[in-house]
């Protein structure tokens, strides 16, 4: 693992002494009221899910596509509650159709965390082709997204990408890099 | 089968009964297409969501409206080519068990706005039997116009979230919706209570 233990340049929120990213996030999500949480899984983001399942201000589910997550926290947001959709990299290449078709042009401000497959290290050539069309797709559609690699940029990007998107009515893309989580290595 | 047994309705005359029950401010998500077009013509309300593309997101949509207002009947309206994009949202929604949710499918057995070609179910795959088979254990096909009115009745006391499902003819939509998304999302949102207009 390289990921720095750099102390994060502001708090964590009240309460939180969990300076790690997946608390980091955590304690994001929910200082921005954000408190529904669609996701397919990925194993890197697998501690952010434990611990997202195992706090009640969240509800906390798995979907079978990411389109239908996509489509469930746009329905709720429509209804007065936030949302955010946790994915991996190829997860995020099905969604092509529904951020031009929905999320967009709705003006929804879609909040999606992807777990960064296909670079520094990638063992599954597939995972690094399928990484190739992420960025092109989002900025395509003219859609924010910031790569995220150090601790302590976490909390400042994740909480203001949040309130631009709030505000802005626009989607946002917060791509966690292995720099930032550790990434998933080759072990077999 | 008793999609076999089940009278041949139409989209347009089942929409409008639909919407003749609503006295409560319930919301209406319109899937893609002669779906939402039927919606539309059979009068314009606040609470209606029309889908402009997102081909087979109308019961994730309308799940999502759901969760965020227990208190409200949320209905989604759906066509059978768009519910076999997304199957795996009904073992959502069963796992869920939003009891505020009414899911209804119009079955043709074919893509009717693109050239009417059969759908790969068509024939083979009875849509009550997969819904029930992905955990939604109130689900239905209705005989006849009378019994999906009975079914409606049903579904909104129920305690569980209902899919109701109806053979329709191959007729097009009646209406054409205005491709306004920003308005549309809007408007919906003013409906739900969660926005006041500029």
């Amino acid at each position: 693992m390289a990921v720095a233990e750099q102390q994060p340049s502001s708090q964590a929120g009240p309460g939180s002494g969990d300076k790690s990213w997946h608390g980091i996030v955590l304690q994001t999500l929910k200082r921005n009221d954000i408190s529904l949480i669609p996701y397919v899984p990925d194993r890197v983001l697998t501690p952010l899910i434990k611990s997202l399942h195992a706090d009640s201000f969240f509800t906390t589910f798995a979907t079978a596509r990411e389109e239908e997550a996509v489509g469930i926290v746009s329905g709720a947001w429509m209804g007065g509650r936030r949302g955010a959709v946790l994915m991996q990299t190829s997860g995020f290449a099905t969604l092509a159709n529904t951020l031009a078709s929905l999320a967009v042009p709705y003006q929804i401000p879609l909040i999606m965390f992807v777990s960064e497959r296909g670079t520094l290290g990638e063992f599954n050539y597939g995972q690094s082709l399928v990484c190739r069309t992420m960025r092109p797709v989002l900025d395509s559609l003219a859609i924010e997204h910031h790569t995220i690699t150090r601790l302590d940029e976490l909390e400042f990007i994740a909480d203001r990408s949040i309130k631009q998107a709030v505000t802005t009515q626009a989607p946002v893309a917060l791509i966690l890099n292995p720099l930032l989580t550790g990434g998933k290595v080759f072990d077999k | 089968m008793t999609t076999r047994n089940t009278k041949v309705m139409n989209r347009f005359d089942v929409t409008s009964r639909l919407i003749a029950k609503l006295k409560h401010e319930e919301a209406v998500i319109g899937g893609i297409g002669n779906t939402n077009f039927d919606l539309w013509a059979a009068g314009h309300r606040p609470q209606n969501f029309y889908m402009l593309g997102s081909m087979g997101l109308a019961f994730p949509i309308a799940l999502g409206v759901a969760l965020a207002q227990p208190d409200r009947r949320v209905f989604a309206l759906e066509g059978d080519g768009s519910l076999l994009m997304q199957l795996g949202a009904l073992s959502t929604i069963a796992a869920l068990k939003p009891k505020n949710l009414i899911m209804i499918v119009m079955d043709n057995g074919i893509y009717q706005i693109t050239g009417a070609q059969p759908t790969p179910a068509a024939g083979v795959a009875d849509l009550v039997a997969i819904a029930l088979g992905s955990g939604l254990t109130n689900s239905a096909w209705a005989a006849d116009e009378e019994d999906f009115e009975r079914l409606v009745d049903e579904a909104m006391s129920a305690d569980e979230p209902s899919l109701i499902a109806l053979r329709i003819d191959d007729k097009p939509g009646v209406g054409t919706t205005r491709r306004d998304p920003v308005q549309i999302r809007e408007r919906f949102m003013h409906g739900l209570g969660v926005r006041e207009p500029l």
